[in-house]
């Protein structure tokens, strides 16, 4: 009897203890204290967060475990973090911060095993993938790691499903292109995801409000929604900073 | 003051900072010493039974606990701290504190769709009644849980919630001064905050 109501996830971006936004992974903003956000979502009761260390794996650094142990005590639900996740050992310190998933991205390259290392350990669900992804210059999409600074020559839905074979238990397609834009979800690839796994697909990356989490959730088979710049700024509006929440329903 | 114990294991900050929002004081202890003049004593716990019993033992909690257990002090146990009031768990094949009679086993699926830890919201219902978990039929009481073995009370009267994950399990255990909750009342929200409400107010701290 499990509770299935359509999960909508607020991400939040952090770097040097920073709650910043990007625009397409470019131009972070300050935000805020991250703390902070943490107790509006407390408030406003939401069910999951996620929190991502961007200036972590790209400038060759590890979790803030001081930090992190800080954001998991105030939170009032369970925490997905990524950033800087690049062995067993690392993640496992990650769980005994108080976090209850891990969020990988960068590690993916090179050593993709370590999702089956964790999955083994710890259970599917405590491993998430985020799937970062971007427009290549001559057309199709590509994976993208470290930030959005490298890449790897694979389809995108091949890849979900290999993540899926290793024992990842959930996949957030995170749209490079679309992040901060307020421009929709892409919906054309989550459909391609979706079919391509038989885990949940999250899309992140382009939500302007709820109509968008819907049609996610109703039309193109997302089984839970994720945003950041949508619960940050008020208005869809960049110079316009306000944390807030609301499911679709 | 309540006592969150820590031993090593467990969400001792998010557990303090959820009764302080509840309206409670609570304070983290690692040493057994500052448990005697506890008005209660909460024993969390992630990960394995079997490391947990040495880390109590090693830490000179045991004694400690019997006594104000011997002392009729509120106990609440969460998540394999509740696991860890029962006698006995399959996770080490080592025994617990045994105040509340009952066993500890692993979860098995045939069924992929089951996976394990059984990790996610999922509703409770209240066994009897009490003034802990709302019986109230309009909204069913949710929580967080992560775990993979879970609690078989050996006397109904024990059971004072139970959860369907699978195949019908203990969510919550009561006993006397004693409680038990599998899942995370503190990375539970509302739903968590009613719960400590509760506590605080039944037990008067």
């Amino acid at each position: 009897m499990a509770y299935n109501v359509s999960r909508v996830i607020p991400v939040l971006t952090v770097k040097n203890r920073e709650l910043v936004k990007t625009l397409k992974f470019g131009n972070p903003k300050y935000i805020g204290d991250p703390i902070n956000a943490i107790k509006v979502f407390n408030d406003k009761e939401c069910d999951e967060l996620m929190v991502l260390d961007i200036g972590a794996s790209v400038n060759g650094k590890s979790p803030d475990f001081v930090h992190l142990k800080e954001m998991a005590g105030e939170a009032f639900m369970p925490i997905g973090y990524g950033g800087g996740i690049h062995s067993f050992e690392t993640a496992r310190q990650v769980f005994q911060c108080g976090i209850e998933k891990v969020v990988l991205n960068s590690v993916l390259l090179e050593n993709p095993g370590i999702v089956d290392e964790i999955a083994a350990h710890y259970g599917n669900q405590s491993v998430v993938i985020s799937l970062d992804y971007k427009k290549e210059f001559f057309g199709g999409l590509k994976p993208v790691f470290f930030s959005g600074k490298k890449s790897k020559k694979i389809h995108i839905a091949a890849f979900a499903k290999e993540m899926e074979d290793r024992g990842a238990g959930e996949i957030i397609l995170h749209s490079v292109d679309r992040e901060g834009t307020f421009s929709g979800y892409d919906l054309e690839l989550l459909q391609e995801v979706v079919h391509a796994t038989t885990i949940p697909v999250v899309p992140l990356g382009g939500a302007g409000g709820n109509a968008d989490l819907d049609k996610a959730l109703e039309s193109a088979g997302a089984h839970a929604v994720a945003a950041a710049s949508l619960f940050v700024f008020k208005n869809n509006d960049r110079n316009s900073i306000l944390i807030n929440y609301s499911t679709t329903k | 003051m309540i006592n969150i114990i820590d031993y090593g294991m467990g969400n001792t900050v998010s557990i303090r900072n959820m009764i302080v929002k509840a309206g409670g004081k609570a304070q983290i202890s690692g040493d057994p010493e500052k448990l005697s003049l506890a008005k209660a004593i909460i024993l969390p716990g992630v990960g394995n039974f079997g490391k947990a019993m040495e880390l109590i033992h090693a830490g000179g909690f045991k004694a400690i606990i019997d006594e104000k257990v011997k002392e009729k002090v509120p106990v609440l146990g969460i998540c394999l701290g509740m696991q860890l009031l029962l006698d006995h768990s399959e996770e080490g094949d080592v025994s617990g504190l045994g105040y509340i009679p009952g066993e500890v086993k692993k979860f098995i699926f045939a069924d992929r769709q089951y996976k394990i830890p059984h990790m996610g919201w999922d509703e409770v219902e209240a066994a009897k009644a009490n003034d802990l978990i709302p019986q109230d039929a309009a909204e069913k009481q949710r929580f967080y849980f992560v775990h993979s073995y879970f609690a078989q009370c050996e006397n109904e009267s024990d059971v004072l919630c139970k959860t369907v994950y699978g195949h019908e399990f203990h969510s919550a255990v009561h006993r006397d001064h004693i409680t038990g909750v599998q899942f995370h009342p503190e990375k539970s929200h509302r739903f968590g905050l009613t719960f400590f409400r509760n506590y605080l107010k039944h037990y008067g701290l």
